[in-house]
């Protein structure tokens, strides 16, 4: 059942609460729930909290609060994000009923093709299926003429609705705690207190500096910027100049660490990671050969074309919960730099089982919430660690032909195991937890293989791999 | 639109998985239908059809049996695979995950119960 509420008008005034027995820091039939923001973690926790709450049989009230209009083009719909959906993630939402349909996925991704100056190589998923999602967070990029696709965030939050969650459209003024409750101040309605307020938004909403100024001790994580751009290149020439992979760069360019250009229905989405990105560096990249292969020839970037530097969360926030008030996704734990939808939607799980299991104090949410919080922050580390080795490797031209020389032997093969491809397949989509990748590369077979590989690489003059063209690469279609 | 289409297509009579063959998978359907068949004495009987959102394959994720049915797709349908390593790794940090497979095998377990005592009676 979908709730229609969209008013502004949240109910009427209500008597100031006093605080009840702890007792009360369980929830149940009519526990009012505030969440702030409704991009993947405020939809998610909304959805999965109300399923837990139906299968345990009690009905609470969740009121979703958010000022973005994902059916909008442009920024009032757009959560700022490189759009990719992983297959971890991918696989989970088809284990619990949720199917991303074609009317949001623009494209399903099959493959990725590793871009070096040392050479090119295509990594194919294991089972040649389509298991990573590209998608636009709103209903498309600022210049889009006419909605094809809808919103992914949309999409999620239309699922939170028909599970029965209310969505209030508009601007969050303050959140203050009135005896202990939190309470929403939105504009043009009184005030509301609530059992639960699930913090769900992202590091780039204002809203987040409310709650440094909360009894609670809330320290925001740390961020740094991010680059996205959105070039309009129709259908056609999309499936043409990039098919269904992703394209990732490993290039020696001074201020950037990585960049990839995404496909997506009429658009290609390029993400880049660095430091200090201005429009010159975007311009060098996109000039550098390896890029330039992958548009039209002669094609150039449009002047007015929909960019953003948004900012990501690089460490987690502490505390990450209080008394009746949890931070989810972005603004609590995230992983570090991939697949951050997907610690939207395990954190939010957590959440939503330590509300509708345990209740919503400190405590429950330490014993039940934190573990998995921790459990991000710790592979985290272990993500710095790999990216650190990723920037040894883009800046040592040895250890980029190294790389390159083994990917491609590991595709030129039929058989054994291709231990290469699956730790960069791993490291750029996201799909499995920093630990395991750094596990893999430590296993004597790998580090034999990669040196010996580098070694005949510094002991060959010429480039170790030709380039080859990626529209031929694109032709490896698979099914 | 197709190119959103996620998963892996399999055209219609194809067989997805055949019985007696080692799995490490499950599938959920994202588009159309298949048929569950049980190779018996040289024939394959139909036992069920799965469509939009059901699993199929499922026991593999907890068991290290072979497949107990060969599954084929009735016109093109399109599945994608959920990974045994990579489900048990979510349900051992969510168990909740599993409340779907559990719920989709309790109902697949009453179903089979039923069709038994029809058959006792008849």
């Amino acid at each position: 059942m979908k709730n229609d509420n969209f008013s502004n008008d949240f109910g009427a005034p209500e008597p100031r609460r006093t605080p009840r027995p702890a007792d009360s820091l369980l929830l149940g039939e009519g526990s009012r729930v505030a969440v702030l923001g409704s991009g993947p973690a405020g939809s998610f926790f909304s959805y999965f909290f109300l399923d837990m709450a139906r299968r345990l049989g009690f009905t609470p009230q969740v009121d979703i609060f958010e000022k973005k209009v994902f059916a909008k083009t442009g920024p009032i719909g757009c959560n700022m994000c490189g759009g990719i959906i992983s297959e971890s993630l991918v696989q989970s939402l088809a284990a619990e009923g949720i199917i991303l349909p074609p009317t949001i996925v623009e494209r399903g991704i099959d493959s990725y093709i590793l871009h070096m100056d040392v050479g090119n190589s295509r990594i194919d998923t294991p089972l040649h299926e389509k298991r990573i999602a590209a998608v636009h967070r709103g209903a498309g990029p600022k210049d889009s003429t006419g909605v094809k696709w809808g919103s992914f965030d949309g999409f999620l939050q239309d699922l939170a609705r028909e599970k029965g969650a209310n969505l209030i459209q508009g601007q969050v003024e303050n959140i203050t705690l009135d005896g202990g409750f939190p309470t929403i101040h939105a504009a043009g309605s009184p005030p509301k207190s609530y059992d639960l307020l699930a913090v769900c938004v992202g590091v780039n909403s204002p809203t987040l500096k409310v709650f440094s100024g909360l009894p609670i001790g809330y320290t925001p994580p740390q961020t740094t910027r991010t680059y996205i751009s959105e070039f309009f290149l129709g259908e056609d020439v999309v499936a043409r100049h990039l098919g269904n992979s992703m394209h990732v760069f490993l290039l020696d360019i001074p201020r950037i660490e990585f960049a990839a250009v995404i496909p997506k229905g009429d658009y290609a989405t390029l993400c880049i990671l660095g430091t200090d990105i201005d429009d010159q560096l975007v311009k060098t990249l996109i000039d550098s050969p390896q890029v330039r292969q992958c548009f039209p020839p002669g094609w150039e970037p449009p002047g007015n074309h929909c960019h953003c530097s948004p900012k990501i969360s690089v460490s987690s926030a502490t505390p990450t919960y209080s008394d009746r008030m949890v931070f989810v996704g972005d603004c609590g734990a995230t992983r570090l730099y991939k697949d951050g939808i997907g610690a939207a939607y395990r954190t939010a799980k957590a959440a939503a089982s330590t509300a509708a299991f345990h209740g919503v104090s400190a405590d429950a949410f330490r014993t039940h919430f934190l573990p998995v919080c921790r459990a991000i922050g710790r592979d985290n580390r272990l993500g710095e660690l790999i990216f650190l080795v990723t920037r040894m490797i883009q800046r040592t031209r040895a250890l980029r032909k190294g790389v390159m020389g083994m990917v491609v032997d590991e595709q030129a093969s039929a058989g054994g195991r291709r231990r290469m491809s699956t730790v960069m397949w791993d490291t750029f989509t996201g799909s499995a937890p920093y630990s395991e990748i750094l596990l893999r590369t430590l296993h004597p077979s790998y580090l034999v293989k990669f040196a010996g590989h580098i070694a005949a690489g510094v002991l060959r003059r010429a480039p170790a791999h030709r380039t080859i063209e990626t529209e031929s690469m694109l032709r490896k279609e698979s099914r | 639109m197709n190119d959103g289409a996620l998963g892996r297509v399999f055209g219609g009579g194809e067989i997805i998985i055949r019985q007696g063959d080692e799995g490490d998978c499950a599938y959920v359907v994202q588009s159309g239908t298949v048929e569950v068949l049980r190779e018996e004495g040289g024939r394959s009987v139909p036992i069920a059809t799965r469509g939009v959102g059901e699993f199929f394959g499922e026991m593999s994720i907890f068991e290290k049996e072979v497949r107990m049915a060969t599954v084929r797709a009735v016109g093109e349908v399109r599945v994608i695979t959920v990974d045994r390593k990579n489900i048990l790794r979510r349900i051992e940090e969510d168990p909740s995950l599993a409340f779907r497979i559990i719920q989709t095998m309790s109902r697949r377990v009453r179903e089979l119960s039923e069709e038994i005592a029809r058959r006792k009676i008849s």
